[in-house]
């Protein structure tokens, strides 16, 4: 057998491969710097297997083609930036409550409005838990290599098809422009899940009654189960409901279906964590600053460990938990003002001392950097 | 065409979705939805091969009333889920319903969009000059001096023409008819669905509640009258002098043109990229 190549390919060119090798067959985008190779590269490759391409007239447009794409059977992705991402807000709640499965790509660049084009930030993280209205569960991935963004992008199609529900993978200017070497697998070794379909016939399908998943089996429109898709909160055969009795449960599963598999949505990254009297918690670019920061710390001397967030949303309450117990001091570097070091003060509850690193000069945080706070802290 | 029996209209309803519907009494809509279900019966499609997308506003509750895939989707966006639908399985029958603020306010891009691309979609938007789901107010097609919640003292803007807008836009089919001309809306509209690319069908409909009665147009049977009086078949409305022509509404079809269908362009393009794709191997 040949063994596999190593190619050289920047981060987005990852993402538009990725999605691919997950079954990705159906693309609507909007050009914008920095996320427009995705967008590109999906021009280049969907016509050539036959499958949708199409740039649409504006972002709120590329996420209803693609949930349109996605309610009839299709594998679909959009890819974008900030101000990209504000509008789509709307719609996104929509795939929410709806129950769609979609992957968002969002990669961040300085904001607000036009802000900081396009050097790196990361100040979306909290927008793309809360950004479309009402309370809604959220799924967000984030990636800081280009090996990750392929390995993500699988991964976010997987939990979209599995659980219905948009999923954002949340990258950034940096990792996104950024070149490396990676080998990707062989198609074989890539675990591929598609969506659920009914099982029982017709006259007998009841929409969004689930099963223990609390997962609804939605039909593909136009395979025989004709049914209503609404952004209304809706009953179990999908028309729309005010009644508290129906309301409630609604609600109650579609949170459900995201809390029940928590466990399942955990991705974190240890490194050198053992052994280590203090913890850097990053994600995104920002980690790979760490990272640095770690190997030179150990050189000299710094008993200092890394704990890398791939997921994001849901936090994850039980490593980040794990990585604080019995630390010294805990760091959260990141390209904005304290959007996750807030969510890690919350889990740590007062236990250990966490400090936050935040920047927003439009450039990367150095190893450097993190070294001297770490060394001021001491 | 011959009429369509009431049974079979019944047969295309959903009845396990809960009557009476969401329209006030004497509204056009009601009217719209059997013209749509003798036209769609009258076409000869499975149920299973028509989707059915809506926006938001009163037209957004229609397709929830019809035993087919039916999508009501976020206000202003019907015509991008559409097209999301239609890319992914063209062999599907698409068509939105809009209302006037809905198509041509906050889904204005789209519909211009839409009907550049020429996807074969049929847009049926409902103009009755007002957003009447919530309460009233000024729409892009609210006449000039026109009363609105929004406009106590007489609406200041000039108005759209849906129906030219979606003709200079490249739509491939543009029709308009009212409510009142029953016979010719079952008839356009199906010309609308039969023809390959993007339809419009503007249908005129009285909100009485929320327009009429706010500029003192009287009943809504005095609204429907008002239709009949106005409308005029666009072949004799054309033969007017220029100065009469304001008093009459052309009713008919408007634009009928054949024009290239994106989808079928699409395919083009899939054929050769990956004819391309081949050869580089």
């Amino acid at each position: 057998m040949a063994k596999p190549r190593a190619q050289l390919l920047q981060g987005n060119e990852a993402i538009a491969l990725g999605a691919l090798a997950a079954g990705c067959n159906f693309f609507a985008g909007y050009p914008i710097t920095p996320a427009s190779e995705i967008t590109e590269r999906m021009s280049r490759e969907m016509p050539a297997r036959g499958y949708p391409f199409i740039q649409m007239e504006d972002e709120i447009a590329s996420i209803g083609c693609c949930i349109g794409g996605s309610l009839a059977g299709k594998k679909v992705m959009t890819a974008t930036s900030g101000p990209g991402f504000s509008l789509m807000q709307e719609n996104l709640g929509y795939a929410c409550i709806a129950e769609v499965p979609l992957v968002v790509v969002n990669v961040m660049r300085g904001g607000p409005s036009t802000g900081l084009p396009t050097n790196v930030a990361q100040g979306d993280v909290q927008q793309a838990r809360w950004g479309t209205h009402g309370d809604h569960p959220a799924i967000v991935l984030c990636p800081a290599t280009v090996a990750q963004c392929y390995e993500l992008t699988i991964t976010a199609f997987n939990w979209a098809e599995r659980f219905r529900t948009p999923v954002v993978l949340l990258s950034d200017e940096v990792v996104a422009h950024m070149r490396e070497k990676v080998v990707l697998p062989e198609p074989h070794e890539i675990e591929v899940i598609d969506r659920r379909q009914p099982t029982v016939p017709p006259d007998w399908y009841v929409p969004y009654k689930t099963d223990g998943s609390l997962i609804p089996q939605l039909a593909n429109l136009g395979e025989g189960y004709r049914y209503h898709v609404t952004g209304l909160v809706h009953d179990e055969r999908g028309f729309p409901t005010r009644r508290a009795d129906e309301v409630e449960p609604f609600y109650n599963r579609l949170f459900g279906k995201i809390s029940r598999h928590f466990a399942d949505l955990e991705r974190v990254k240890a490194y050198q964590l053992d052994d280590a009297e203090m913890v850097i918690i990053a994600y995104g670019c920002t980690a790979r600053a760490a990272a640095a920061a770690v190997r030179i710390g150990r050189e000299r001397g710094l008993k200092v460990g890394m704990l890398q967030l791939m997921s994001i949303w849901p936090f994850p309450r039980r490593p980040v938990e794990e990585a604080l117990t019995g630390k010294r001091l805990a760091l959260v570097p990141e390209l904005n003002m304290g959007q996750i070091s807030r969510e890690v003060k919350r889990v740590n509850d007062g236990r250990t001392q966490v400090l936050r690193h935040g920047k927003m000069d439009g450039s990367m945080i150095t190893p450097d950097e993190i070294l001297g706070r770490l060394r001021e802290a001491k | 065409m011959p009429p369509v029996h009431r049974s079979v209209v019944y047969d295309w309803l959903r009845h396990d979705k809960k009557f009476p519907h969401v329209w006030c009494p004497g509204c056009g809509l009601g009217i719209l939805l059997g013209s749509l279900l003798r036209s769609l019966v009258e076409s000869g499609l499975d149920k299973n091969q028509v989707v059915l997308v809506s926006g938001i506003g009163c037209s957004g509750r229609l397709p929830v009333y019809v035993d087919v895939n039916s999508v009501h989707t976020t206000h202003g966006r019907a015509l991008t889920f559409a097209t999301g639908i239609k890319l992914a399985k063209p062999e599907l029958k698409v068509i939105t319903v809009m209302g006037d603020g809905d198509a041509t306010a906050i889904g204005g891009n789209h519909l211009i969009h839409a009907a550049r691309r020429n996807l074969d979609i049929t847009a049926i938007i409902v103009n009755n000059q007002t957003y009447g789901m919530t309460g009233g107010q000024y729409s892009p097609t609210t006449p000039l001096g026109a009363k609105a919640t929004t406009a106590p003292y007489g609406h200041r803007e000039p108005s759209f023409d849906i129906s030219a807008l979606s003709a200079t836009a490249g739509a491939s089919f543009v029709a308009r008819s009212t409510v009142y001309h029953v016979t010719q809306l079952d008839q356009l509209l199906g010309q609308a669905i039969a023809k390959p690319g993007f339809g419009v069908v503007e249908v005129l409909s009285p909100c009485h509640t929320n327009f009429g009665r706010q500029n003192r147009l009287g009943s809504q049977v005095d609204m429907m009258k008002e239709f009949k009086r106005k409308g005029m078949r666009v072949e004799r409305w054309r033969e007017l002098p220029e100065g009469k022509r304001a008093e009459s509404i052309p009713l008919g079809v408007l634009v009928d043109r054949d024009l290239p269908v994106f989808g079928q362009s699409y395919d083009r393009i899939c054929d050769a990229a990956s004819r391309r794709g081949e050869a580089g191997k």
